[in-house]
């Protein structure tokens, strides 16, 4: 039996098409996936992000403990800052890919995808070795993404300007919106500029009305899991599940720079350090009429030489694409190989990522 | 090109019979409506076989593939092309835009009128 986050009611009487997505029903549409995507590209969008997992953390090695538990280098972030980074298994396997909230040295917040979360906090505890408290705060909070060009003057518009975090990957702490105590990070899975905003679950709904109503002057339209998943593969951001995974390496992956090999120690290292890449990640553009999705196997000369993790018609950029992980040897850009798709094969080839960059 | 005039295979296929026992096959509304902005057609080509109740081809939204069923058994004579290009056409006016038109047409499966087909979707 599926979850509900707090707009589940909301979504039903707004034409949401729910499916089940990571234990929660959630809306993959209201209108059109493409109307959707674009929306977010040219004005703004809001979404959902109720389900995804928040991990408080707590005590006073708090700091040396998420450093211990996360590869990026923890130590000597300020308070307000977040990164990106990876849980890894002892053999490097990627666990999660998590956003690390620094509140203070004591004090940090994870936020880690809804499909694995009851694994995560299993893993925090297990390897809580700090003596820091570590609590699951998911279920009595809630959080929408605001994304899009206007999502700094939509937020402007029931915020002070000084309110709103400045900087890429920062975050404010209690700030009031009509009322309703919210975290404001400036953060997102669209490559757009965006925020984050976590509040407590019985008041994300008037959040939600309110951010609607004054966004509707900029364009601002609800956006389901279908858009957030074409935004994020055009801006060729990794969805754990697909790209990353526990038999996927951040190495492999091409997130080594979210890797602080230069840390005394975090969990991976060693099988890191050791590790030698046979295959990598990469775009693929397809080079004929068709759609390429996930699981579609890449042949080079006959010989399977990788397979596809996401893929699908990119609404912006407007052409069919996917990501890939290939052999080392064809992971160029310009490799042309051939990719299969259920009865066809069509030409392909190996394209930098991503495949769109905000201001292109 | 009424819709009242279409006959409607339960896999939501439209006929329409034209003159000379050939006929052009297209999409309903409502399958277009499930299945959100079209962004590919996969057709055969002029010259093969169709098969009633057999897959014809595969129509591709951002979301999902989804197979298309032959309504009927015979050759295909003209594709539309346009649809390649421009596979939006299908979702804008899907009872104008045909994707196949059929000759030699051996037999047929069971097909419903518009008002039974409206009834099998539940609007009617």
């Amino acid at each position: 039996m599926e979850k509900k986050t707090p707009l589940y009611q909301w979504h039903v009487e707004h034409q949401g098409l729910m499916v089940p997505y990571a234990g929660y029903l959630l809306p993959v549409q209201y209108q059109d996936i493409i109307i959707e995507h674009m929306q977010v590209r040219t004005k703004a969008g809001l979404f959902d992000i109720s389900h995804m997992g928040r991990i408080d953390i707590l005590g006073n090695e708090a700091e040396e403990y998420v450093n211990y538990l996360c590869t990026n280098q923890i130590q000597g972030m300020k308070d307000g800052q977040i990164k990106y980074g990876l849980l890894c298994n002892d053999e490097g396997g990627v666990l999660d890919d998590v956003l690390v909230y620094r509140k203070s040295k004591q004090h940090f917040y994870m936020v880690v995808n809804a499909s694995n979360r009851e694994k995560i906090v299993k893993h925090c505890i297990k390897q809580n070795s700090y003596g820091v408290s570590i609590t699951d705060v998911s279920s009595e909070t809630a959080a929408l993404a605001l994304q899009g060009p206007n999502a700094k003057i939509i937020l402007n518009s029931v915020i002070q300007e000084d309110e709103i975090p400045l900087k890429y990957y920062t975050f404010l702490e209690h700030i009031k919106i009509d009322g309703i105590t919210c975290d404001i990070s400036k953060t997102g899975y669209t490559g757009e500029e965006g925020f984050e905003i976590i509040c407590a679950k019985d008041q994300i709904e008037h959040l939600w009305k309110l951010l609607l109503m004054k966004g509707e002057a900029y364009g601002l339209i609800v956006c389901g899991l279908g858009a957030r998943d074409t935004l994020r593969l055009e801006a060729a951001m990794p969805l754990y599940g697909h790209e990353l995974s526990e038999n996927i390496t951040p190495l492999e992956a091409g997130l080594t720079k979210y890797i602080a090999f230069e840390k005394k120690d975090f969990i991976g290292k060693t099988a890191l350090l050791k590790q030698k890449i046979i295959k990598t990640r990469v775009g693929i553009k397809v080079l004929e009429r068709g759609i390429v999705r996930e699981n579609c196997t890449l042949m080079y000369e006959d010989r399977e030489v990788g397979h596809t993790t996401s893929g699908t018609f990119l609404p912006y950029i407007k052409g069919a694409y996917a990501m890939a992980y290939v052999e080392l040897k064809h992971s160029l850009i310009g490799s042309k190989l051939i990719v299969n798709v259920r009865n066809r094969q069509l030409q392909c080839e190996v394209c930098s990522l991503p495949f769109y960059k905000k201001g292109d | 090109m009424e819709k009242e005039l279409k006959l409607f295979s339960k896999t939501h296929e439209w006929v329409e019979l034209l003159d000379g026992g050939r006929a052009l096959v297209g999409l309903s509304s409502y399958a277009v409506e499930q299945l959100g902005s079209i962004v590919f057609v996969n057709l055969p080509m002029k010259g093969d076989t169709v098969q009633a109740e057999q897959s014809f081809g595969d129509v591709e939204s951002v979301k999902a593939v989804s197979e298309m069923i032959s309504p009927l058994t015979g050759t295909v004579v003209k594709v539309n092309e346009a649809v390649f290009d421009e596979p939006g056409l299908l979702n804008e006016d899907p009872y104008n835009t045909w994707l196949l038109e059929i000759d030699d047409i051996k037999n047929q499966e069971e097909l419903l009128t518009y008002s039974q087909y409206q009834s099998l979707i539940g609007k009617s």
